[in-house]
């Protein structure tokens, strides 16, 4: 499979740096954060985030995973896909949830966690943060933070892979 | 895995694989159960029908609550209030409804084959809601659910059931599973409630309840059933609840960390005394919790997918 | 009249004929076999039977044609037609109709109706007990002399061993052979056999001592009598071995059999079936090995069918529910072939079984091609595959547990008493 490398390791890695200080600047410190990150790899990338945190602030900030299959809205045309648990160590109540996915697209997948964040209780605020903004926009949903922005053509897709289970960590372009 | 049935009729007919899919897809969902907002959108837009013949608080509330819990609509159709009263027939009843469109149909009926005979014919999932003395799928599959979130596995145990397996549907279905994942089962009870060759499925057989619970991991105890003739295979529940009620000196023969399991609802002072029900070493009432998620799990497979 | 069937080869058990002949017919009777007949007018009517089988007509002591009463099961026009397309020419119908046969009216009914439209020779079995009730006597002397063959409460045993052994005793008046079915009904309160598949399908099993049991009894009654008894549709090993110890010291008890109990076991019955529902139940391979032997060694003299027709509608439902009975006249030869395909009987000795046994038994003169007997002769091919279709039976009963499943054997050609009442000969 064809690929073109737009971000290695260490481009990854600088972009997830740079991300983790936008956030603390945003919301002037680390007070009242928790990191939820969407299954799969946005899993793994809130818990860079949250290493990198406790590197600067020395602390560790309330984490979660969120499988959001079953909020999809394409759910009938799927076959079955495999639910994996929710697991979300805090009360989301008042807190402002930094959303943290791979790759940003259509919208609907952050539609789904929202949907999901909010039948756990009432944060005070939800911030997103991604990895990789695609565009290709279909709902009025925008990410907080983005690493790169990267628009593909029609035959193309963007991946991201991270070591934990793709045995690497870089950005990819690759040929459908 | 790839999910591919569209029915849930005979854990029998249920792959080791298949089977561990659904409880692990039941472990997403148990935590929906203990928040504040009890529901998820997943099926939403979709109909549940149950359809009971016989009559059932538990089996069919946690069906309900599991159906609900994924947005999905019920409906609940039991046999006192149906036209079953008026002489139709079943398949006419189930054809009827099916111009309903429901997605899935629960059905629980006093004959075995009668799951199988409507999935035959109609387009609905069908989930074998328990059928005469043959199967109650789900209920072995929460009971193996629960075995396993208290013994951390599923195979390798000793297994004793207790009680009418001549006719219990739910002692059928357990004995399926539990000896496919390798377990040790031993069945007691009197002769009369034990059906000749069920050996040939791998179980032993123990008249006394004293050696069978010996070292036991688990131990099951089955309801009598009065309301299907199940005192006629005894001279009187009191001389079965001499023989065969479960006692605080049966638990403390088995294992040290044995569990206690009863379908429901129980019979109080005959097959299990009140300080075995309500003890530490019964997990009862987390099957009936994790009856819900299984049963969520189920409908998940089965309908919540493309069709 | 005159019909001359050519070039057959010719297998008659009572005579021990074995080859090829022609077989000249005129009216209603065999008149001539030789090994060639030349045609000596423009009026006869040749049938080429070369490259088949040419036997005696079968003959079945055990079925059900309904009529009166369940005429949407089965009439006798419809249950004759499909008894001479399975290439049955004489054939037993029991008594369990509504009216019950108990009486001379019903008896006379059905023998006139066959008259008016059987294809092949009806011979009615009067009940035992009236209603079938199993309380008292029916007026057996009256039935005999309106043309019953046979007493049987065939659907059910005489309970009460007395009223049987009354009924072995003054069927003996009439030398009318007492058909048994033997089922001990305290102990058949399921559906299908207790075995492995009731324990499987949690459906509630009969055993086979039901049967045995009813067996045992019904011989020692018939023994202490000195009177005939016919054990019908035996379906258990139990029940073979029984009868062949019987034989040694009684020699007046005799028994049948049908394909289904040596072609099915009760794993039919696993995926709730209900064409595989039939009373007794189909049993255990143990079961069906002992029914194959106990042929084999002439313990079961007689092969019948017991077709019971059905409407759709009674085994459209749940197990439980479902009517007990196999539509069987067309699938009977090519069943009974594979017994010889298999080397359990070779064809004169399983010809034996469904024609001259079934005759003695009864009494009649049929069952055999002999110059002098009446014209009740098949022709069939023994190789020719065929696979059942339900649908095109002619009977009205389409409960069969053999649809879609390809048999060896098929009946080409039937005629009764000189006349062609089925031909599918080219």
């Amino acid at each position: 499979m064809k690929k073109k490398v737009i971000l290695d390791k260490k481009a990854v890695d600088r972009t997830i740096t740079r991300i983790t200080h936008e956030i603390l600047e945003k919301n002037e410190g680390s007070n009242g954060l928790g990191l939820i990150g969407i299954r799969t790899r946005g899993v793994y990338l809130a818990n860079r985030i949250q290493d990198k945190i406790k590197n600067v602030e020395g602390i560790s900030l309330p984490f979660g995973a969120l499988d959001i299959t079953l909020y999809r809205d394409d759910i009938s045309k799927l076959k079955w896909p495999e639910v994996k648990k929710t697991e979300i160590s805090f009360d989301v109540n008042n807190m402002t949830v930094i959303l943290v996915d791979d790759v940003l697209h259509t919208g609907r997948t952050i539609r789904a966690a929202i949907d999901a964040i909010m039948d756990l209780g009432r944060p005070k605020k939800i911030q997103l943060a991604v990895l990789v903004d695609r565009g290709e926009r279909e709902l009025p949903i925008h990410p907080d933070y983005a690493g790169i922005v990267c628009p593909v053509n029609e035959n193309e897709e963007v991946l991201v892979r991270m070591s934990e289970i793709d045995g690497k960590e870089e950005v990819v372009i690759v040929k459908t | 895995m790839n999910w591919k049935r569209k029915d849930l009729l005979d854990i029998r007919d249920l792959s080791n694989e298949e089977i561990l899919f659904i409880l692990d897809t039941a472990e997403s969902f148990k935590d929906i159960s203990k928040r504040e907002i009890k529901k998820v959108p997943t099926l939403r837009g979709k109909t549940v029908i149950t359809l009971f013949y016989e009559s059932s608080t538990r089996t069919r509330t946690s069906f309900e609550i599991a159906a609900k819990r994924l947005s999905a609509d019920t409906i609940n159709i039991s046999s006192s209030t149906s036209s079953a009263t008026k002489g139709e027939s079943l398949k006419d009843t189930a054809r009827n409804l099916e111009s309903m469109r429901p997605d899935a149909i629960v059905i629980r009926h006093s004959m075995p084959g009668a799951p199988h005979m409507l999935a035959g014919i109609l387009d609905s999932s069908i989930i074998n809601g328990g059928d005469g003395s043959h199967e109650h799928p789900t209920q072995a599959l929460l009971d193996l659910y629960t075995i396993r979130e208290k013994k951390g596995r599923t195979d390798g145990l000793s297994i004793v059931i207790v009680g009418d397996i001549a006719h219990s549907r739910v002692a059928r279905s357990n004995i399926f599973s539990l000896k496919s994942f390798g377990n040790d089962v031993i069945c007691c009870g009197p002769p009369t409630m034990i059906p000749p060759y069920i050996e040939t499925l791998g179980v032993r057989v123990e008249y006394d309840l004293q050696k069978a619970v010996r070292k036991a991991d688990v131990i099951m105890m089955l309801r009598i059933q009065k309301e299907r003739g199940g005192t006629k295979y005894i001279p009187s529940t009191k001389e079965y609840s001499t023989l065969y009620g479960l006692t605080k000196k049966h638990v403390a023969m088995a294992a040290d960390d044995v569990i206690i399991m009863h379908p429901g609802p129980m019979n109080r002072g005959i097959e299990i005394m009140d300080d075995v029900a309500d003890g530490p070493s019964s997990v009862i009432l987390d099957q009936v919790e994790n009856g819900v998620a299984v049963r969520m799990a189920i409908l998940y497979l089965l309908i919540g997918g493309e069709a | 009249m005159k019909t001359l069937i050519r070039g057959g080869h010719v297998i008659d058990p009572l005579t021990s004929r074995d080859g090829v002949y022609d077989i000249l017919i005129e009216d209603s009777v065999i008149r001539e076999i030789s090994d060639t007949i030349k045609k000596t007018d423009g009026k006869t009517q040749v049938v080429n039977a070369s490259g088949y089988i040419v036997a005696p007509g079968l003959i079945d002591v055990h079925c059900h044609l309904r009529e009166p009463g369940f005429e949407y099961k089965e009439t006798i026009l419809t249950g004759t037609s499909a008894a001479v397309r399975g290439g049955f020419t004489t054939i037993v119908c029991m008594a369990n109709t509504d009216p019950v046969n108990d009486s001379r009216s019903i008896t006379e009914f059905i023998i006139d109706r066959a008259r008016a439209e059987g294809k092949c020779k009806v011979l009615p079995c009067g009940a035992i007990t009236r209603g079938l009730k199993g309380e008292e006597l029916a007026d057996v002397g009256e039935m005999f002399s309106a043309g019953i063959i046979a007493i049987s409460d065939d659907g059910r045993s005489v309970r009460n061993a007395g009223l049987m052994r009354k009924a072995l005793e003054y069927a003996k008046i009439f030398k009318l052979p007492v058909i048994s079915h033997c089922e001990d009904d305290t102990l058949s309160g399921g559906c299908i056999h207790e075995g492995t598949a009731s324990l499987l399908n949690g459906l509630e099993g009969i055993p086979a001592i039901a049967e045995e049991i009813m067996v045992e009894r019904d011989i020692a009654l018939a023994r202490y009598v000195d009177a005939v008894i016919h054990i019908t549709h035996i379906s258990s090993g139990g029940s073979v071995r029984i009868i062949e110890t019987a034989r040694k010291h009684f020699r007046k008890v005799t028994s049948d059999t049908c394909p289904h109990y040596f072609s099915l076991t009760d794993e039919a019955t696993l995926a709730f079936d209900t064409n595989a529902k039939v009373n007794p139940p189909l049993r255990s391979k143990r079961d069906v090995d002992a029914i194959k032997e106990g042929l084999r060694k002439g313990t079961i003299d007689i092969i019948a069918t017991d077709h019971a027709p059905h409407e759709f509608t009674s085994k459209d439902v749940e197990f439980d529910l479902a009517t007990f009975g196999i539509s069987g006249f067309e699938t009977a030869l090519a069943l009974s072939l594979s017994l010889v395909r298999e080397g359990v009987l070779d064809m004169p000795q399983l010809l034996m079984k469904m024609t001259a046994n079934p005759a003695r038994l009864l009494g009649i003169n049929s069952g055999t091609i002999a110059e002098g007997a009446p014209a009740d002769i098949i022709i069939f091919d023994p190789d020719l595959e065929w696979t059942v279709d339900r649908n095109s039976f002619i009977s009205k009963g389409k409960n069969t547990p053999f649809h879609g499943t390809t048999l060896q054997g098929k009946n080409l050609f039937t005629m009764v008493d000189g006349t062609i009442v089925f031909s599918e000969l080219k």
